[in-house]
């Protein structure tokens, strides 16, 4: 008798929580934040340039310098983040269910993730392409040289898709060698499994660089067969931090138009033009109020991460390891794709 | 005289075992309803205030991406549940040959135990104590890198006869399909139900006469004979299609990848070092006596195993053995680590571009269930056969 009681009991229990059950995070990532002190990043498991731990256990990179910018703004201290590596596949997921507060991990932007997943894409922080590395000794000159050949691939991206429209319109029946690790994608086509590896061109420099042998030996073929705009993504019902994220982001562009630099920051407050001080909250100018933070959110960013330029100079720039061309990652006055909506 | 005992009335009361049995399993069955619920409820509620799409509606969309391997050919315009279905192939694929084959090595390591040479004793011994203990993920990484690093480079094939093998894999010649193929099957389920006749004819005349007839190569000869015949019918097709050299890797013929080798070596080899170690309890499980008064009968060792103590071996080895092939089914997943694109890796590509996680995760687990109880329903069929008969 005491066993059904206690049975009973239970199972009204969870009837009243299944219909008290709300959802934990909607409208509030900003609270969680500040009420945690930390930011909870979501991050590539290791992609030079983009998001890399290194011996020590510091992580940097450019989707890092994002999380950094935005722990600048909201709890003033760029340190104050938690790094959460994620693959491929479990990084929507992790953002879906509130694990993470914002997923800058060199995500492309498409209608399938704005739409259905409950998500939300903000501004992007890389345009790039997707392209094919193939060995030198090959001779291959385009992709269009790869008829019925092996693609190493790695699963749970667009790259995928990406390779099979590609192929379908260019009538080259490519057969994908799909692997579930970035690791193992990389491995098969350096031992020559594949003739070929394909990913962003981004991504390619990147492995490039830290995984082959001999650089040399490997080219970028030129051929780049898709749009990939990489940025963070936040959560749908959130609007207010989608507008921070979203703020943030335009923030350092805005600085690399106007010249502010993290080396000039300081002096750059006492600056007279509005611009400049409706950025960095100089004068009476106040713009971190109207998003929910204080009227240093920006002068905080670039002193933590600099502005956009000096981050990709930094990160993924011609100077860097990577040494990828500014290209269409340039400000739009001076030929790219890059323009700021207005900080005022 | 017996008496009859008085009739077992049936009251309502709580001092009534079976009344407060059957009441307990109501109490359980509805606690586990309400779980059931509540988490699909919760779940599904979530989803919805989140903005995250449900549904199986994504399942009749175009897949579009190709599938690197398949048993027939996969087009990327395909709905994904035809995807799916080629990854059910794929997996099914390396699960049968893999059991047979895990069966066939298992069995005889596992007799390989009891031999009177000290030499195999040990060998079988250390395998079973190596394969085992190694972890299958390791085991599988294993053998494909020796796939992808020990082996030439595809344009520096090593080629045995028409046979090329290469860091593409196996390739080798497949007949060009003609009606020829066809009759030759259909020739070889007739050879091998007249067969299966010969054998019952041949067991009737051995319990009658005592004269022993051969219960193995006659079959055998029967079943190529009619397969021959079949194919002679069809027109005696002799086209082959071979595979050459093209300009970077093998082309033509039929090929079986390393992806599929280094699935199908890894998971055969790890499980038969299991299989060995059942084979092996059952065989001690059956009593000594049983091996002596063979001998006293005057059957060799070989008869003795093959007639005497593995049939009695049987009742101990199969359930056991159910588990070592669900596990090689259900290990085949780990496919997805080194490319292999069986229905795990399909449903993570799947999972991917459409955002369903909750709709693919279930197919998998749905496609693996049932393939498992299958088999454990075959499994247990064979069991119920091979048990003893009590009278």
């Amino acid at each position: 008798m005491k066993s059904y009681k206690l049975k009973a009991l239970l199972a009204i229990v969870g009837a009243i929580g299944a219909l008290l059950a709300a959802p934990a995070h909607a409208g509030k990532t900003l609270d969680g934040v500040k009420a945690r002190g930390q930011l909870v990043c979501g991050v590539n498991t290791g992609l030079a340039g983009f998001a890399a731990a290194d011996s020590a256990g510091k992580w940097s990179g450019l989707d890092v310098d994002v999380c950094r910018a935005l722990a600048a703004a909201v709890l003033s201290d760029p340190e104050k983040v938690k790094y959460v590596p994620l693959n491929a596949q479990q990084r929507f997921t992790a953002l879906q269910s509130g694990e993470i507060d914002v997923l800058p991990r060199n995500t492309t932007f498409t209608l399938t993730r704005d739409a259905s997943l409950g998500l939300s894409i903000t501004v992007p922080n890389y345009y790039d392409g997707q392209g094919f590395m193939v060995p030198l000794k090959s001779k291959i000159k385009s992709a269009k040289q790869l008829k019925g050949q092996t693609v190493c691939v790695q699963s749970g991206t667009t790259t995928e898709k990406n390779l099979t429209d590609y192929s379908k319109a260019n009538g080259l029946g490519i057969k994908p060698v799909v692997f579930e690790k970035l690791e193992a994608a990389e491995n098969a086509y350096f031992t020559g499994r594949c003739i070929s590896y394909t990913t962003d061109a981004s991504g390619l420099a990147s492995t490039r660089n830290k995984v082959a042998k001999d650089p040399k030996e490997h080219v970028i073929l030129a051929d780049l067969i898709s749009k990939e705009p990489l940025g963070p993504m936040v959560r749908r019902g959130d609007d207010e931090w989608f507008a921070i994220v979203k703020w943030v982001m335009y923030g350092m562009l805005e600085a690399e138009e106007y010249g502010v630099m993290q080396s000039n920051v300081d002096q750059m407050k006492s600056s007279t033009d509005p611009v400049v001080q409706r950025l960095l909250g100089g004068g009476n100018e106040d713009t971190g109020k109207l998003l929910g933070l204080d009227k240093d959110w920006m002068a905080r960013v670039i002193k933590a991460v600099g502005n956009y330029g000096e981050s990709f100079e930094r990160n993924v720039g011609p100077k860097s390891p990577l040494g990828l061309p500014r290209g269409v990652n340039n400000l739009w006055n001076k030929g790219g794709l890059m323009y700021a909506y207005p900080v005022r | 005289m017996s008496a009859k005992s008085p009739p077992k009335k049936k009251s309502w009361s709580w001092r009534s075992q079976a009344f407060r049995g059957l009441l307990y399993q109501l109490v359980a069955i509805a606690a586990i309803t309400a779980v059931v619920w509540f988490l699909a409820h919760n779940t599904l509620y979530n989803m919805k205030v989140r903005g995250i799409q449900s549904g199986f509606d994504f399942l009749s969309g175009p897949a579009g991406f190709d599938i690197g391997e398949s048993l027939y050919p996969f087009d990327s315009a395909q709905p994904y549940w035809q995807a799916f279905v080629v990854g059910l192939t794929n997996t099914l694929r390396v699960a049968i040959v893999g059991i047979i084959l895990t069966t066939i090595l298992g069995t005889l390591l596992g007799i390989g135990r009891f031999s009177r040479n000290a030499l195999v004793r040990g060998l079988c011994y250390a395998y079973v104590e190596f394969f085992r203990n190694v972890p299958v993920l390791l085991q599988l990484l294993m053998w494909y890198l020796f796939f992808t690093e020990a082996l030439p480079a595809a344009a520096e094939a090593w080629k045995v006869g028409p046979f090329f093998l290469s860091k593409g894999g196996l390739a080798f010649p497949v007949p060009v399909w003609a009606s020829g193929q066809f009759w030759a099957a259909v020739g070889l389920l007739a050879g091998a139900v007249l067969a299966l006749v010969y054998r019952k004819w041949a067991l009737r005349r051995f319990e009658a006469t005592g004269q022993i007839r051969s219960m193995f190569w006659v079959p055998l000869a029967i079943c190529l004979g009619v397969s021959l015949l079949g194919w002679a019918a069809g027109g005696a097709p002799t086209a082959f299609d071979y595979p050459m050299m093209g300009e970077f890797a093998i082309e033509k013929g039929g090929s079986l990848t390393p992806e599929f080798l280094s699935v199908l070596l890894g998971l055969t080899v790890y499980t038969a070092a299991f299989v060995a170690e059942v084979v092996r309890s059952g065989i001690a499980s059956v009593a000594q006596g049983q091996g002596e008064a063979a001998a006293a009968l005057g059957l060799n060792p070989g008869q003795s195993m093959r007639l005497v103590q593995l049939p009695q071996a049987l009742r101990v080895i199969i359930p056991p053995m159910t588990n070592q092939f669900l596990n090689l089914t259900k290990n085949s997943s780990l496919a997805v680590a080194i490319g292999y694109p069986d229905v795990v890796s399909i449903a993570n590509t799947a999972l991917n571009q459409t955002g369903r996680a909750v709709e693919c995760i279930a197919i998998v687990m749905l496609v693996y269930l049932v393939t498992s109880l299958s088999t454990s329903l075959l499994m247990n069929w064979y069991n119920s056969r091979a048990a003893i008969k009590e009278r």
